[in-house]
């Protein structure tokens, strides 16, 4: 029964997960960037509602509301000044930049903040431990359950923006080719612009709820970054529904770890990441008709 | 020479004399401990390690384009050895020599992994195999979690010989590297590698070994990377998980491999000695320090990729150490090399 227990709170938990990793996957399959600071700028995001629920006393489901649009401006800027630049030069630069970018913020919010750990918890009131109860050993939080509906009804509507309109049109078609695009007229530019603001944006809904469930301190972003791309790797790159499947996996493996031993949570979630990136590339490595036919490979999968 | 419409060199008037100056420093700083006090002598051997990091890392970055967030791994476990094997009844030197070995050949197995993953991928899956290593390295009862260990065989040593054979260890490590990447960069790898960073199918096209290529530099730099943690332990004395594990080893090689000058074989070394004198001025302030440290690296990145010593080469054509080629068309008449000022010019337009 206490596997049943990790099981569904795992599932839950991997919510969380699918919530972070949306941004970052949708910043890979579009822009085929990955961005170091994406788990920093959950933590920013938080601290921007952090800050507006201890100034103003609202809710935070409310400062929320205002930090997105604010995260979004900032993802904007964000492709504007640096991801903009570094495209043009290589697949290199992104990855630096962002990382040196991961730095500044982590201690800029040290030095604003301090080292303290902070939670929204204490700001939801009853949200924060009211449950049901499934059976007399499974109870599930109010919470746990909002942040997987909130996961999931993002990812629905990110699959149905991309789908069904013109601009989630020219983000997919840009994300296919980019040069393709832009001769049909699309601005690659602008698309690049919004999907980093929608990246970024999202980010901030993530860190709250992570603020909601547990806490946060100025150098919670690292992990969080870590999280968000197991969970894009284990579920598949590019694809949505693939990220909340690797969120949940990500889930699982962690809770059940965690009824393993103290330490099992993370070392078990790593592992699984670990494992599944292996199967991936092996099995993918694999010319299954070379393989039957037993002729020597092509040169470039030759070459070891 | 005459005659000829070009002529390709790779030793200039202005290299082998500065190569002179280098093997006379180098003769220097082998008997510094003799004529300086304990102070400046443990203050360079930190700077060594410095070194050591950012050529290492300038090596997978600079010259392969493997960006690694996670070669704090091999300088964790290269310290975490040397504790193991030292507590284990070995000789604390040679527990630093055999600990940063065994340490640095934990990337041949990973290297078919990870050698796979492209760009970020490999950056981040470096990154968490560090974290793994790091939580292993905390179920050993020895290290009693975030706790540590001291070293505390090198008492038996007197601390002034302590000191000396540290920084000479420090020394002999740095330059066993440096030549080591000087002359691989030389040789034929050294293109292979470079070919591969630049157009990884391209290169393969032309018979590059793509994988061999990638996993010797790979191996390199866990070596390298491992015997500096070993070596830092020296110093340190203690090793605690974290400090040794963290992130922030990337932060500062990056700074440094990016600063002074990625796929530069001075340009790392420029670098180190800035972060060393930046972390001497400022390393106090702590926190603005950081905060400058990620403003410098995302700056330079963007505005600057090719570093300090880069921009130079690519303005000037001076080469310290001539790891490449120069072409010099009408060699003869113009041994200024005032053509390939210019050609450099252009290659950096080119490449901006």
């Amino acid at each position: 029964m206490i596997w049943v227990d990790q099981i569904v709170q795992g599932t839950l938990l991997g919510g969380y997960y699918a919530l972070i990793a949306c941004g970052l996957s949708l910043m890979f399959g579009v822009m085929r960037i990955i961005n170091l600071a994406h788990g920093d700028f959950a933590i920013l995001g938080v601290f921007v509602v952090w800050l507006l629920v201890s100034q103003t006393g609202i809710s935070p489901f409310l400062a929320l509301a205002a930090a997105i649009p604010l995260m979004a401006l900032l993802g904007w800027a964000l492709q504007h000044w640096i991801f903009e630049r570094s495209l043009r030069s290589g697949p290199l630069v992104p990855l630096l930049a962002t990382f040196g970018l991961a730095i500044v913020i982590e201690n800029l919010l040290f030095e604003g903040f301090g080292a303290d750990t902070r939670s929204l918890a204490p700001d939801i009131g009853d949200l924060a431990f009211d449950s049901w109860t499934l059976t007399d050993r499974i109870y599930v939080g109010h919470l746990a359950v909002l942040v997987f509906a909130v996961a999931v009804l993002l990812l629905v509507g990110l699959q149905l923006f991309l789908k069904h309109t013109v601009l989630g049109r020219a983000i997919r078609a840009t994300a296919e080719d980019p040069d393709t695009a832009e001769l049909v007229g699309i601005n690659s530019r602008a698309v690049y612009a919004v999907s980093a603001a929608i990246a970024v944006a999202t980010t901030a809904v993530a860190g709250t709820f992570l603020a909601m469930r547990a806490s946060f301190d100025p150098y919670s972003g690292p992990a969080q970054l870590i999280f968000a791309f197991e969970a894009v790797v284990i579920g598949g790159v590019g694809s949505l529904w693939g990220t909340l499947v690797g969120g949940i996996v990500l889930g699982i493996a962690q809770s059940v770890g965690a009824q393993i031993g103290p330490r099992g949570f993370l070392l078990t979630g790593h592992i699984v990441f670990l494992l599944v990136l292996a199967a991936r590339l092996f099995l993918s490595g694999v010319n299954w008709r070379a393989a039957i036919r037993r002729r020597p490979q092509g040169t470039e999968g030759s070459a070891t | 020479m005459t005659g000829k419409p070009f002529a390709v060199t790779r030793w200039t008037r202005a290299s082998t004399v500065s190569a002179v100056v280098v093997v006379a420093i180098v003769a220097a700083l082998a008997v510094l401990p003799a004529i300086f006090g304990a102070n400046i002598t443990e203050r360079l051997t930190t700077l060594f390690v410095y070194i050591i990091l950012a050529v290492m890392w300038n090596a997978l970055a600079g010259y392969a384009g493997l960006v690694s967030v996670g070669e704090q791994m091999f300088f964790g476990l290269g310290a975490y050895a040397t504790i193991r094997l030292s507590y284990g009844g070995m000789n604390v030197y040679a527990a630093m020599l055999v600990g940063a070995l065994l340490s640095g050949f934990t990337a041949l197995p990973l290297s078919s992994f990870m050698l796979r993953l492209r760009g970020g991928e490999f950056a981040i899956a470096t990154w968490v195999i560090a974290t793994i290593a790091h939580l292993l390295v905390n179920f050993d009862p020895l290290i009693e979690g975030e706790t540590g260990k001291s070293l505390i065989a090198l008492n038996a040593y007197d601390a002034g010989v302590r000191q000396a054979i540290s920084y000479w260890a420090t020394l002999a490590t740095m330059l066993l590297f440096l030549v080591l990447m000087f002359v691989l960069m030389r040789s034929r790898f050294g293109a292979a590698i470079q070919a591969i960073r630049d157009d990884e199918q391209a290169a393969a096209s032309v018979g590059v070994r793509v994988m061999a290529a990638k996993r010797l530099i790979f191996t390199i730099a866990a070596f390298g990377c491992a015997a500096a943690g070993a070596l830092w332990l020296a110093t340190a004395l203690t090793f605690q998980p974290r400090t040794y594990f963290g992130i922030q080893w990337t932060a500062y090689m990056l700074f440094m491999a990016l600063v002074g000058g990625l796929g530069t074989f001075e340009g790392p070394i420029v670098g180190a000695v800035i972060f060393f004198v930046l972390e001497d001025r400022f390393g106090a302030t702590g926190v603005w320090y950081l905060v400058g440290l990620g403003v410098a690296a995302t700056l330079f990145s963007l505005l600057l990729p090719r570093g300090l010593w880069g921009t130079l080469e690519d303005r000037y054509g001076i080469q310290i150490m001539p790891v490449g080629y120069r072409l010099r068309v009408g060699a003869a008449k113009e041994p200024g090399g005032k053509t390939s000022q210019g050609a450099a010019r252009w290659l950096a337009r080119l490449r901006s």
